[in-house]
């Protein structure tokens, strides 16, 4: 049984690379992702699970960061904002302009890069429910949903 | 931030599990069993809780088991809602742990973590409590298995350093009639002010429902077959029938609430 107690050395494996960490059993993923590793796209917000700006993917799927512990992290596969290059869903959001203060953009696209990627061609409720894990509170909700239209559009062709 | 510090375990088997969690509370220290750990991060983060020590189950297989075993859907206590929303094995309980929290947080939250957490509503219980689903329970002494609404119904639950491993239930339940609608204050996300799942089993419609009193709650013996002209007493009946008065919260009155919850049994009657 693993059994840890102060602080210890772990290895998070993030945007592909492995980075030695040393956590405390309490200290949340966002913490680590920021003050550790300089990952700063993961952004601190409600820090009660509630308005996705510190989303990350863990084996691809969203999660936000700050409700997760770093130790329960090691052994995945952790993509930040950082670890995204060029992707359809980012192109979208700049043809779009799908961003008003930007604070929640790198939470949006990593759930609509994992949304296109597990369900390429998604009805509108799937949609509705996976973008509704995330608040912006510039209200700019539909500029957004427009970029991931012409994503889901591309991914089509 | 959580500012306290707490030691991690991962055991691998259920003995060690439930052996930690004694010796730890034996020492005089606070143990939690821990799942997604969403209520346990969030609640030590504001102080609302001090764990001295998580005892997380991700690595025990019975806890991660779901599917078709024997004519029987297993759900183990570790899988999380986005799993049992996203396979359709049983899609009662799918489109209520779909209205928990929101989608990513479903990834993250488990069917025992949302069972036995503090948070009140525990909608993910609603459809377990309609179709004679049983609780496989880990203790010291070895595996109980309990009927779930012996065990949780009307405000049970699971005894101090108990661990729910998994659930299971007859298969033919998923091909029955059912519905659930959460009606929240605003919008779509957030705590219900009723959540209602039902389901249509020879001719009788069973509820079990959340938001109404602290607790999720099935009364058996309210329920009936859906008779036009009738299900607004009915419905008026289910209120009459409350083990606690309707609970008055910032989410909304009793007396909103009241009216909420007598329509949404209507509602569903009258379906």
């Amino acid at each position: 049984m693993l059994h840890l107690s102060g602080r210890s050395n772990i290895v998070l494996d993030v945007n592909g690379h492995p980075y030695d960490v040393n956590v405390r059993p309490s200290d949340i993923l966002l913490e680590v992702l920021r003050n550790q590793l300089g990952l700063n796209g993961a952004k601190p917000g409600c820090e009660n699970g509630d308005c996705g700006a510190c989303t990350v993917l863990v084996d691809g799927w969203p999660v936000k960061s700050c409700i997760m512990l770093a130790v329960e992290a090691a052994g995945h596969k952790i993509t930040t904002i950082e670890g995204l290059k060029n992707t359809p869903v980012q192109k979208a959001f700049v043809d779009k302009a799908a961003f008003q203060c930007g604070y929640c953009t790198p939470g949006f696209i990593l759930v609509c890069h994992a949304l296109l990627q597990i369900h390429p061609q998604p009805d509108d409720s799937t949609i509705e429910s996976w973008l509704q894990s995330n608040i912006c509170r510039c209200t700019g909700f539909q500029t957004i949903k427009d970029a991931l239209g012409q994503a889901i559009r591309q991914n089509a062709t | 931030m959580i500012p306290v510090n707490f030691d991690y375990y991962r055991p691998d088997t259920l003995k060690e599990a439930v052996m930690a969690y004694r010796d730890i509370k034996n020492a005089g220290l606070k143990p939690y069993y821990y799942g997604g750990g969403t209520e346990i991060i969030t609640m030590s983060r504001v102080g609302n809780i001090t764990p001295d020590a998580v005892i997380d189950i991700k690595n025990i297989p019975e806890c991660y088991e779901y599917g078709l075993n024997n004519g029987k859907m297993v759900f183990g206590a570790g899988v999380t809602l986005t799993k049992i929303v996203e396979s359709g094995l049983f899609p009662l309980l799918g489109k209520a742990c779909g209205r928990v929290a929101d989608h990513s947080a479903q990834g993250k939250i488990t069917l025992g973590g949302n069972i036995c957490g503090t948070v009140i509503y525990r909608e993910s219980l609603l459809p377990l409590l309609l179709c004679d689903a049983e609780i496989i329970v880990a203790r010291a002494d070895g595996l109980h298995k309990f009927p779930v609404m012996e065990a949780l119904n009307s405000g049970k639950r699971l005894q101090e350093g108990e661990l729910l491993v998994k659930v299971s239930l007859d298969k033919e339940w998923a091909k029955e009639k059912y519905w659930h609608i959460k009606k929240v204050k605003a919008e779509k996300i957030g705590y219900p002010l009723v959540s209602v799942s039902a389901l249509s089993h020879q001719g009788i419609v069973r509820m079990a429902f959340s938001g109404a009193c602290g607790f999720p709650l099935r009364i058996a013996e309210m329920e009936s077959a859906p008779s036009p002209g009738q299900n607004e007493k009915t419905a008026r009946g289910y209120i009459l029938h409350l083990p606690s008065p309707v609970r008055e919260d910032l989410e909304g009155s009793a007396k909103y609430r009241e009216w909420v919850f007598q329509n949404t049994i209507a509602e569903i009657l009258n379906s």
